[in-house]
């Protein structure tokens, strides 16, 4: 754990203006992102996983500067994205890229598949038009496409596919730490299976460094090395795989491991039963709760909870939780 | 005799001046107050199955073939005023979006009190009494106030709540829920299938729940039926089911599923793509993507059999 992380983020927030009008002021902010510091070794896969509105997407596109961050600053091998000259970043982004969740809206309708992926090595400036289609066959094959899907068009491919065509876009220009933004939660139970595959065989083979986002614990459980469960915002509860899946602290996190509904027919009355059934909405990100946002939904809410924001502390092993009732093990 | 009993039922569309079966000779049956889980991917003819049965198949799509008896009285064979008022007594549906489903410049309440005003013939006070209490049974915090509101300014849970207390409201003998917590959170999914079991409890109806997640169905279910390409391929109590799957594709989605038999470093994938009706191989339609596939699988379709007590399968090689 000694190594300099790949990826670090320190203190990001992002606050989104809701305007009123067309040049209107704003009149409240969307506080997407709330005070999230984190850690990405070389080589790791962080599974960043939340209910929807919980900042998760907006803290992937944070860490590639695709979005700025209203506050805070994000680390790339040790340097800084925020102090980039504009040349450098795009230099830079050559090894930072995203997979989108939507396979159909994230690739360019009119465009063969060969100049979707080869996109990117043009903007870089890499090789000749020669070496270049040459590394599109390369892509293709690595994701598991024919030669033959070079001249066609997206909508020629099913949702499985088309992922896989962004996987190869994504890969195209060398990249070493990849955002993959729900990659497979559009795609049906059977492909799925050979997305998240395919991700782990790249990751092995080109030693990837993955932010893997997603609201399935299923899923984050098979792919990630650490997780962090992000709540209105904030990140409330951190740790290895192991450290989450086996002895999770926070009561939302525990809360949402009970909801997931397992594909065993058997005790499931015992399981309705144990299930701490949560109450309630989500809270609106515009007006968050006060002290710790889980408050409101928390059945262990205490004085404190209402008041005071509960810091992410890490305790035994690097597993940090944000919560005053059930703090880290020291 | 099941309170709901399909036999044999084909939906077709015409496309391209052919024939797709989007419901292929479906049967099962559906007794009251218990709950079968249909099962499948996108496309597989599920909520299909589920507009045949109220009747409501979009165009150029129609069911072709077979009866869908409820207490005995088929319901292909009514003429459509009659099936008018089954729809909400008899049958009525929840679906995966209920933004879509519900009206957005009138408020909740005033939906389902006209709902109560039209099926139940209520007077316009009575009607709005019980559109609230109904809102308050299905769980919405605040009902009579909350019946003021729009849609838009509901979540997405309480606007499948809201969707929930419409269809109940009719006090309907079996509910069809076409994926209904798809579209939500998993702590929120949670309290919508609490809140379904609840209802069924409640009043005895019977739940045919639709649904792509395996995880839902070995919650809910009862029964389980899995589809493909428009045809169950399997049929069994759920614990059977999920003990003993026969038949290769039931096997290889609970094998492709992550967190479902341990961790593992990768996970078994089906391979291929979801199939499409238009171009379905000859014989057994999962037998392209099939591991235990022969050379007789596509000579015919398997007929789904009894291969142990109550539970059935369509294939050949188990």
């Amino acid at each position: 754990m000694s190594t300099e992380p790949l990826v670090e983020a320190r203190g990001l927030r992002k606050y989104f203006p809701i305007r009123s009008g067309l040049f209107g002021r704003a009149k409240a902010w969307v506080r997407a992102v709330e005070d999230v510091s984190l850690a990405i070794q070389p080589g790791e896969t962080l599974g960043l996983v939340g209910e929807s509105g919980c900042g998760k997407s907006t803290l992937g596109r944070l860490l590639l500067r695709l979005i700025e961050p209203s506050e805070g600053d994000v680390l790339f091998e040790g340097r800084s994205l925020l102090g980039l000259a504009p040349r450098e970043l795009r230099a830079l982004r050559r090894h930072m890229q995203i997979v989108f969740q939507d396979p159909y809206g994230s690739l360019n309708p009119r465009m063969r598949v060969k100049t979707i992926v080869g996109e990117g090595l043009v903007v870089h400036g890499i090789g000749t038009r020669r070496d270049r289609l040459d590394r599109v066959r390369e892509l293709l094959g690595l994701v598991g496409l024919t030669p033959e899907a070079e001249e066609r068009y997206p909508h020629e491919f099913s949702g499985g596919q088309r992922q896989r065509i962004g996987i190869a876009r994504a890969l195209a220009v060398g990249a070493r730490f990849i955002v993959a933004d729900e990659p497979v939660s559009a795609l049906d139970v059977s492909i799925q299976a050979q997305i998240l595959n395919l991700l782990q065989d790249l990751r092995q083979r080109l030693g990837l460094t993955m932010l893997f986002v997603s609201h399935d614990l299923r899923i984050i459980e098979h792919v990630s090395d650490h997780v962090a469960v992000m709540y209105l915002g904030r990140i409330v509860e951190s740790g290895t795989r192991e450290q989450i899946y086996t002895g999770a602290r926070h009561p939302y996190t525990r809360a949402l491991l009970a909801a997931v509904p397992i594909p065993d027919p058997r005790n499931r009355a015992e399981r309705t039963e144990r299930r701490a059934m949560l109450t309630g909405d989500l809270p609106s990100p515009i007006d968050p709760p006060s002290g710790c946002a889980f408050h409101p939904r928390c059945p262990y809410a205490e004085d404190a909870c209402r008041r005071v924001v509960p810091p992410l502390t890490a305790g035994r092993g690097g597993h940090a939780v944000a919560c005053h009732v059930f703090p880290a093990e020291e | 005799m099941a309170l709901l009993e399909v036999r044999e039922l084909e939906t077709v569309f015409a496309l391209n001046g052919r024939h797709v079966h989007a419901v292929d000779h479906v049967s099962f049956a559906i007794e009251a107050g218990r709950v079968l889980g249909l099962v499948g991917e996108s496309g597989c003819g599920k909520s299909m199955t589920a507009l045949s049965l109220m009747r409501l198949v979009p165009s150029p799509g129609r069911v072709a073939g077979g009866r869908v008896l409820l207490d005995g009285r088929d319901l292909l064979a009514l003429p459509e005023r009659e099936m008018r008022s089954v729809r909400g007594a008899g049958l009525a549906m929840i679906f995966q979006e209920p933004m879509t489903a519900l009206n957005p410049v009138f408020t909740v309440g005033s939906q389902i009190a006209e709902a109560l005003r039209l099926h139940r013939r209520m007077g316009r006070s009575e009607a709005w009494e019980r559109a609230t209490a109904l809102l308050d049974e299905v769980g919405i915090p605040e009902a009579a106030r909350r019946a003021h509101d729009y849609p838009h300014q509901l979540s997405g849970g309480m606007r499948q709540r809201v969707m929930i207390a419409i269809a109940i409201s009719c006090e309907p003998r079996v509910l069809i829920a076409d994926e209904p917590t798809t579209a939500l959170d998993v702590t929120i999914q949670a309290e919508i299938l609490e809140l379904l079991r609840a209802l069924r409890e409640r009043h005895g109806m019977a739940l045919l729940l639709i649904t792509h997640d395996l995880g839902v169905v070995a919650e809910q279910a009862d029964e389980v039926a899995i589809m493909y390409a428009g045809r169950i391929v399997e049929q069994a109590p759920v614990t059977a089911l999920f003990d003993r799957p026969l038949h290769p594709y039931t096997q290889a989605l609970l094998r492709s599923m992550p967190g479902v038999t341990g961790r593992r470093a990768r996970l078994e994938a089906v391979p291929g793509t979801v199939p499409d009706l238009l171009h379905l191989p000859s014989g057994c339609a999962f037998r392209d993507r099939c591991p235990l596939a022969v050379e007789e699988c596509a000579a015919r379709v398997p007929p789904l059999e009894e291969k142990a007590a109550q539970h059935r399968a369509a294939c050949i090689r188990v």
